[in-house]
């Protein structure tokens, strides 16, 4: 079932967590609302479950082509996993799963046995069935987020919506546990939207990322090109490390012959680590001069900061370990730099 | 939580080896626990021990034929059916109160929470005094009240109305902290699950809450069975019809009937050691539980 949000605008008194936002998700997909804390990505995704409701006449919300604006969260078909799982304390693995059925009124309430089949089959699916009687309090985070999903899977939602689903593992689980839900994503074919605020989870596994910052969307797209073509310096520096330089610094300074392109003679531009090359410091050499001043090398990369001699601007660089081995740097050694690939955006456009 | 101040006159401390500079000497350490435990001896344990002897001054069979007097049954009586009425409108207020407190954003909240503990800041005796104020002969629904003949002040509806009053805050103050600690995550679970409402409160909010529940229920009960001055006030102190407990114990007292006042104090007691009991256990299960 597709999802689609039109100006939808919430106030908590005086603040504004969204200011006319527009959402557009398509039937199957997987959907990361990405955003830093405070960027109204968790409203939204409750705007759209129903557990929040727009400020009136400001919006709609539509599930597949219906109008689902006015209708509670038990009446929409959503399954919402919640960011610490919210697993009901009290009730069992099973009965956790068993819920949303057992609530039904009489007329719609499969049988125990099916009721019960259903549980099992769901546990399965989560691979987490020999922990059935286990009371939640009993469970790992990665065990306890499986069953969140479980359970909210039970009532066959037409749309599932997470809400931070990794935030509260370890960086291990995390990691394994969203390739996971990417496999288990492929396999439902559910239309998922999840928030997150990392953006390496959500450039791994999202078909399209949907950048929130301040109460507004900033850019939609695929990982790659949200990546690749950011549209504003706030999403280019979300989404990775990033050098902020002056231009000017750089004119004639940097550029290889025959290439000017990201480059203006005025404003900043913008420069991810791994996109400046280091070579060593002769007199041929082209690029701008800088010093060593730390080298990072443990971890699959050696990050180095280097500090221009002209301007005394620090500069972060990225490079294998191996170009780290042949360079044979020391702190206070002399290099040349040069950037690979640049940005820049309008000068009015504010951060 | 209530937890914190959970009665561990029992556990003794392991050994723990402290840093020398946070040891005190022997000799400190001592004193301290001689003069905290003389202390309890001599303000709780010796009056209640004096409660029983007295008591069982005149022997048992005395003491049986006291309480089988047909004023203190109906002071008796009279409590269980005060108790009765007073404790379920608490648990209704105190479980709405911290149900809209913990779980809704509004504005007076602040206001509500202070005004919970208004009956904890306020004498009893004032308590009593409010309602006779309003519904005494001269109250605002004086008149009223006797053109319709309904008597609240010296009668049953007073001596409910002043308890009600003395011991709102019991349930309310057990279950707010404990609610906001739960948050609505569960709440909103069932929701989205497809709980109504009155499913989601029996399902999910009331077995997190049981235990403080009755806790508070406990802590009203107690309070309530107990309370003197407020009811004092509205009662009247008709024998046989208007006297709860404690005010029976009073009249006996000042009649010198010191045995038979003792006879009955020492069923309050007996009540408020069966509370502390009941409390430990409740201390240790919500302990376990979390």
């Amino acid at each position: 079932m597709s999802i689609e949000a039109h100006g939808i605008r919430k106030n908590f008194g005086a603040y504004t967590a969204l200011d006319g936002v527009d959402l557009n998700v398509p039937q199957g997909k997987l959907v990361a609302l990405l955003g830093p804390s405070g960027s109204g990505k968790t409203t939204l995704l409750r705007i759209i479950a129903g557990l929040e409701f727009p400020d009136p006449g400001s919006g709609r919300v539509l599930f597949h082509g219906d109008d689902v604006t006015d209708l509670p969260a038990g009446k929409r078909k959503v399954g919402f996993v919640f960011q610490h799982y919210a697993l009901f304390r009290h009730m069992s693995v099973f009965e956790n799963v068993a819920f949303g059925l057992r609530v039904r009124r009489r007329r719609d309430r499969p049988s125990s046995a099916a009721i019960a089949e259903r549980a099992h089959r769901l546990l399965e699916l989560v691979q987490l069935d020999g922990l059935a009687g286990r009371y939640p309090s009993q469970l790992s985070g990665g065990e306890r987020q499986r069953v969140a999903l479980a359970r909210a899977l039970a009532v066959e939602p037409k749309v599932l919506l997470l809400d931070e689903p990794f935030g509260a593992l370890d960086a291990r689980v995390r990691k394994d546990l969203r390739r996971w839900l990417r496999r288990f994503h492929d396999e439902i074919q559910l239309t998922t939207i999840f928030v997150t605020h990392d953006q390496e989870e959500a450039l791994e596994i999202a078909d399209e990322v949907v950048i929130m910052n301040k109460a507004h969307v900033e850019q939609v797209g695929t990982p790659q090109e949200v990546y690749d073509k950011p549209a504003s310096p706030f999403v280019y520096q979300f989404l990775g490390n990033v050098n902020v330089m002056r231009a000017p610094a750089l004119v004639g300074a940097n550029r290889r012959p025959g290439r000017t392109e990201g480059a203006p003679a005025e404003g900043q531009i913008y420069v991810r680590p791994h996109d400046i090359e280091v070579t060593p410091h002769d007199a041929t050499g082209t690029g701008s001069s800088a010093i060593v001043r730390h080298i990072h090398a443990a971890g699959p990369h050696a990050r180095l900061l280097l500090e221009q001699v002209q301007t005394r601007e620090q500069v972060e660089v990225e490079i294998s370990r191996s170009e780290l081995a042949d360079l044979g740097l020391q702190i206070n050694d002399l290099v040349r730099f040069r950037l690979r690939q640049t940005h820049s955006f309008d000068e009015d456009y504010a951060i | 939580m209530a937890s914190a101040i959970a009665t561990t006159l029992s556990s003794r401390p392991s050994r723990v080896v402290l840093p020398r500079a946070t040891r005190d000497s022997a000799w400190t350490r001592w004193l301290l626990t001689g003069i905290a435990l003389a202390f309890l001896a001599f303000f709780l344990v010796l009056p209640l021990l004096v409660v029983f002897v007295q008591a069982l001054e005149k022997g048992v069979g005395f003491y049986l034929a006291t309480i089988r007097e047909p004023e203190t049954l109906a002071a008796i009586r009279l409590t269980l059916l005060t108790v009765a009425i007073v404790v379920p409108i608490n648990v209704l207020f105190g479980v709405a109160a911290a149900w809209s407190i913990a779980k809704f954003r509004f504005s007076g909240k602040s206001l509500l929470t202070t005004l919970i503990d208004l009956p904890f800041a306020v004498s009893p005796v004032i308590a009593g005094l409010i309602y006779v104020l309003v519904f005494g002969a001269q109250g605002w629904f004086g008149n009223w009240l006797i053109d319709h003949h309904l008597q609240v002040i010296f009668a049953v509806p007073g001596i409910v109305l002043a308890t009600t009053f003395v011991t709102f805050p019991f349930v309310a103050r057990e279950l707010i902290p404990l609610m906001q600690a739960q948050g609505s995550d569960e709440e909103f679970s069932a929701l989205t699950l497809g709980a109504n409402g009155w499913q989601t409160f029996w399902r999910v909010t009331l077995p997190n809450i049981r235990w403080g529940l009755f806790y508070g229920v406990i802590l009203c009960n107690a309070r309530a069975m107990g309370e003197f001055g407020a009811v004092s006030v509205v009662s009247g102190h008709i024998r046989g019809e208007t006297n709860t407990m404690p005010l029976h114990v009073e009249i006996l007292y000042n009649e010198y009937n010191i045995a038979g006042a003792f006879a009955v104090a020492s069923l309050l007691a007996l009540l408020a050691l069966v509370t502390l009991v009941l409390k430990s256990i409740v201390e240790w299960r919500q302990i376990r539980a979390s």
